[in-house]
């Protein structure tokens, strides 16, 4: 599903990412590791098409419609509420049945109480919830999440472990993560960066 | 359809994020209103009708920059645009759908600018409103892409000027000259041209402004 051939990022000056080689099959679960600056980031927005390589080549096997990312901001709306947030999201998504997946989400992610209130009174906890509902909304065949349990509590990381375990094995996904132990069971794959 | 849904869908979420906040709105209110006031004391009363009309075309060019200022300001913010990008709507649904909203604002703050014109210079032409109509399409057309290229920039409140008032001379020039002109037609012909060229410039290239 991505390939990757000597691929390299630059940001002026500064090479964040250098010849790096990558396979990722369909409905693999690929851990990407490293110490803060080593390129995590960077390598999933390129595989989101946020970024273009500046070296190298990136073939990513899927349409845009179909991936779902999460990046280190929650990528919402702080004026609008959970509510409308999701709708904005899952109506450019044509996502069929929007007001019962989006409902479905917001009760699986302990938000529905908040749904109607505005993103910026949210706690930092909250708004990666509300980011996980955004990016599981459409039901993506490719999973780019940067360090999706950063802010979560026990209970909230407990429902993302829950949700990977659901996912395993029947979508791909590339998560950057500093703690690669917590989802060892799930990976059939590192990449160590950096 | 779909596309239209979407720009739909854009430009609803834009007004009501302006409902929302009010910080874009109220400025260019005040800003329109406040700078015809303080022109109407400055102008002496033996002032041409030219010079009026030109304080009130430099007063929409910057009350359109205001606008212009803030309009990516939500999009910066937590980096949304980051995900409008990824949504698979074409991107040029995000320029149009913000223009709209860009578009209304500037409407608004003409209801309020031009029975302020009559109120303190001249009597209120349908030239002259046909004009300002035709302006905000152009204005709102190559403003919205510009505001795009500067939000991305550490140094946007300086690049959108910069970018923007050259472009806007030519919507002056018409704007003006359909206001005094015996034959405002031609003059009012080169603001329609002047929309559409710069509308379909903007809409093609928009998608290579928010991509890399």
């Amino acid at each position: 599903m991505i390939a990757a051939r000597g691929l390299g990022r630059s940001f002026g000056a500064k090479r964040v990412l250098r010849d790096l080689d990558l396979d990722v099959a369909d409905r693999d679960v690929l851990l990407v590791t490293g110490p803060n600056g080593s390129g995590k980031s960077t390598l999933l927005a390129l595989c989101a098409g946020l970024l273009v390589p500046t070296a190298g080549e990136l073939e990513v096997e899927v349409d845009r419609s179909r991936i779902g990312y999460l990046a280190h901001e929650p990528l919402v709306y702080r004026e609008l509420t959970a509510l409308e947030n999701l709708d904005l999201y899952g109506r450019l998504y044509r996502v069929p049945e929007r007001r019962e997946r989006i409902g479905m989400l917001l009760e699986r992610y302990g938000l529905w109480e908040a749904r109607r209130e505005r993103v910026a009174t949210f706690s930092r906890g909250m708004q990666q919830r509300l980011a996980l509902c955004r990016t599981l909304l459409h039901e993506p065949d490719l999973l780019l999440l940067d360090e999706p349990y950063a802010g979560l509590d026990e209970e909230g990381a407990a429902l993302l472990d829950a949700e990977l375990g659901a996912l395993a094995g029947k979508r791909t996904v590339v998560l950057a993560t500093h703690d690669p132990e917590q989802l060892a069971r799930l990976a059939t794959g590192t990449l160590a960066l950096g | 359809m779909s596309y239209l849904a979407d720009v739909g869908t854009l430009a609803r979420k834009d007004l009501l994020l302006e409902l929302r906040s009010r910080d874009t709105l109220p400025a260019m209110l005040l800003f329109v209103v406040s700078t015809l006031v303080v022109f109407s004391f400055a102008l002496p009363a033996d002032a041409s009708d030219a010079a009026a009309y030109g304080l009130l075309w430099v007063a929409i060019v910057f009350t359109a920059i205001l606008g212009l200022t803030r309009a990516f300001a939500a999009e910066r913010d937590q980096r949304v645009l980051d995900g409008l990008v990824l949504a698979p709507c074409d991107r040029s649904a995000i320029w149009l759908g913000k223009g709209i909203a860009v578009l209304a604002f500037l409407a608004l703050a003409e209801v309020v600018a031009l029975p302020a014109f009559a109120l303190f210079f001249e009597p209120v032409s349908w030239e002259l409103v046909a004009a300002v109509v035709l302006a905000d399409g152009g204005l709102a057309a190559v403003g919205t892409l510009l505001a795009a290229m500067a939000a991305a920039s550490r140094a946007r409140e300086l690049l959108l000027p910069l970018l923007f008032l050259p472009l806007a001379i030519p919507i002056v020039v018409g704007g003006v000259g359909a206001s005094i002109a015996d034959d405002p037609g031609r003059y009012l012909g080169f603001l329609v041209l002047y929309d559409l060229i710069f509308a379909i410039l903007s809409w093609a290239s928009f998608e290579y402004v928010v991509t890399e």
